[in-house]
């Protein structure tokens, strides 16, 4: 019995496939540790902390450096008069540090940095602040790109505190709520992203290229001399892969899980189900792309003709909606959009079998196409 | 060599007037030829005479632009399923899976015939090949790559052997390993052969009939007994302690030497 199975061509298929796997110690790390570490990184660097400190470049009048002492300053009256602390670091700059109290949103600390105008551009192109004060006559001029979140809710929490001075300065708690999206951290919506990513790349990797590299090699060329049949070789490819995709979307979770205390609000099943469609999806237009060619270069052309426009469109990193109104219709209908809409509404909207069951049909009947057009279309050599 | 049938009887491979071109080159340019079950035939040839398409057309791995290919009385149309079962092969490039072991290749290439350990543990024994066991491919040397290469064509104990140059680029110890293995088959006389090759040697020592062929065509064939009686004007009379050879043969009838 146990014969009869290890004898098979597709448990043969399997087992060499996984060899193949483990034995190449580069797939294994881009594959499944690169992915978890890029989500640590990111999760990290866009998770806002409990404590925010921004720093905020001062120039003075004619984008000279801002006196600290200069009694003419609004500026300085200001931060007197709201008990700020005086430094001065080894360079001889002088900064004035104040913080807004807030137990919903955690403290933000500003550290008003005075500095010339070159050196804050410096700061501003390299990312260690986004947001310059200058003060012309007294009056307060922001500089900052409108387009950078981050500089505007640094613009919005300042000009908050110099309009309503006393309240503010007090740490009366009032609410600042309005400035995030209802509480939602970043890192929530970029975990179900990642795995459909994941999913994405690794199925394109795992299973085009590979089949590709094969082909190119003359490995195929072989194994058609024999009555191997198609299907098996095909479907060994896929199994591997469906695998793996599950062992590396269970450590991004359990990374998501340990690190930021993500956690999945909806249907558990539906989630593994439309999981499990998404991986159809992908492994269908994985051979399918592979179909062809025996040229890897072409291979990584096609790949990435594939895979770059939805990376980029489909929303894993930051939402689609700010693509223009007419453009996201087409938007939604792509499989990698499907599938990081269909896992974000179970993860964080409490979704369930109800929500996702079209994107789980569209995904296997794309996956079931394009695997038999795929296999239809099929060169060995 | 006994063979009580009558010539055509008993016939595994029939090519009719085969073609097939590429591109800019005609390679094979209207072959015929006819196996009895049973035999040993060489195909000798320089390189790029054409040897490697048309054993590929006769492996059904290439398709003719022209002509007929019957194996056991059957084309590969309709009948690759069964064909498959009977045919073993080696390419001219083997290439297999780099970190995959002897063993595990074996295993792998067995179980697309549906066949089981103990056969992969026969023919690990006849390609001796045992200490490699678990070795990774990649780590084998050209001959032990090529005895693997053979292992894997006789796993399914074809009737019909074809080996596309089993013993190119090996030293002389590695192909004496080859020619061990496929005499010890010629003994069992279960199996027929087609190999090519532009080793006279190999020609002589093995196979019970000669095809020479080039550019496309065929230029002899026969036993090394006929062909050899049919060198004439020899280019260079050869010194008493010489024997006459099939490249005397390829020379007097080319003006070229079957390898150089
Ligand atoms: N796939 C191919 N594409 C183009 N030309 C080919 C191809 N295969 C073989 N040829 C050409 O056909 C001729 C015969 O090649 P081949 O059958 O490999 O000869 P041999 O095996 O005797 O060395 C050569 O000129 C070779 O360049
Ligand atoms: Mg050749």
């Amino acid at each position: 019995m146990t014969d009869r199975i290890t004898n098979s061509q597709l448990y043969q298929l399997i087992a060499t496939n996984f060899r193949e796997l483990i034995r190449e110690p580069g797939v294994l790390f881009w594959g499944t540790v690169f992915p978890i570490l890029m989500s640590i990184g990111l999760g990290m660097a866009f998770t806002r902390k409990k404590d925010v400190v921004t720093i905020v470049a001062v120039a003075g009048e004619n984008h000279l450096v801002w006196h600290p002492n200069d009694s003419a300053s609004a500026l300085l009256q200001f931060l007197d008069a709201g008990r700020s602390s005086i430094e001065k670091d080894k360079t001889g700059t002088f900064s004035r540090t104040i913080t807004i109290a807030d137990d919903k949103l955690g403290n933000t600390t500003f550290v008003f940095r005075s500095m010339e105008w070159q050196q804050a551009m410096v700061l501003l192109k390299r990312g260690s602040l986004n947001l310059i004060l200058d003060e012309k006559s007294g009056a307060l001029q922001y500089h900052f790109d409108p387009m950078n979140p981050e500089a505007q809710l640094t613009y919005l929490k300042l000009s908050r505190m110099f309009n309503s001075k006393g309240t503010v300065l007090a740490g009366s708690g009032t609410s600042v709520v309005p400035l995030t999206v209802s509480g939602t951290r970043y890192i929530d919506f970029l975990i179900p992203g990642l795995i459909a990513m994941g999913v994405m790349m690794s199925s394109m990797w795992g299973i085009s290229y590979a089949i590709i590299e094969r082909r190119s090699k003359k490995l195929l060329r072989r194994m058609v001399a024999t009555p191997l049949k198609k299907s098996n070789f095909l479907l060994a490819q896929i199994a591997v892969r469906v695998l793996m995709n599950f062992v590396e979307a269970g450590l991004l979770f359990l990374v998501a899980f340990l690190l930021f205390h993500t956690t999945i609000q909806g249907n558990v099943a539906a989630l593994f189900t439309l999981f499990l469609a998404g991986n159809f999806a992908f492994s269908g237009i994985a051979i399918f792309i592979s179909c062809h060619t025996a040229k890897t270069e072409i291979g990584n052309g096609l790949i990435n003709a594939f895979s770059m426009p939805m990376m980029v469109l489909s929303g894993v990193f930051f939402s689609y909606h700010n693509f223009p109104g007419w453009s996201i219709p087409a938007i939604q209908k792509f499989p990698l959009t499907m599938m990081a809409d269909g896992m974000r509404s179970v993860f964080i909207e409490g979704a369930g079998f109800g929500e996702v069951a079209f994107p789980i049909v569209i995904l296997t009947a794309t996956g079931i196409v394009f695997f038999i057009a795929g296999m239809r279309f099929f060169k060995w050599h | 060599m006994t063979h009580p049938e009558t010539p055509g009887g008993n016939l595994v491979i029939r090519v009719s007037n085969v073609h097939k071109s590429f591109k800019t080159v005609q390679a094979v340019r209207g072959i015929d030829l006819a196996i009895e079950a049973g035999r040993f035939v060489a195909i000798l040839g320089p390189n790029g005479a054409g040897k490697t398409t048309l054993v590929e057309l006769i492996e059904g791995i290439q398709q003719p632009d022209e002509g007929e290919i019957l194996i056991m009385g059957k084309t590969w149309k309709g009948n690759e399923n069964y064909l498959r079962q009977i045919i073993g092969l080696s390419l001219q490039e083997t290439h297999f899976i780099d970190k995959l072991s002897v063993w595990e290749t074996l295993r792998l290439f067995a179980s697309f015939f549906g066949i089981g350990k103990e056969r992969c543990e026969e023919v690990m024994q006849l390609i001796a090949l045992e200490e490699k066991k678990r070795a990774w491919v990649v780590n084998l040397s050209g001959g032990q790559r090529q005895r693997l290469a053979l292992g894997i064509s006789l796993l399914n104990k074809p009737r019909i052997l074809l080996l596309d140059e089993p013993t190119t680029g090996l030293d002389p110890n590695a192909r004496r390993e080859i020619w061990a293995i496929l005499r010890k088959l010629k003994e069992q006389a279960q199996t027929s052969l087609i190999l090519t090759t532009h080793y006279m040697e190999e020609a002589e020592q093995l196979c019970d009939s000669i095809v020479i062929i080039d550019q496309g065509k065929i230029l002899k064939e026969g036993t090394l007994t006929a062909l050899l009686g049919e060198v004439r004007d020899l280019p260079v009379k050869p010194v008493e302690t010489r024997r006459i050879t099939l490249d005397d043969l390829f020379i007097s009838l080319t003006g070229r030497h079957l390898h150089d």
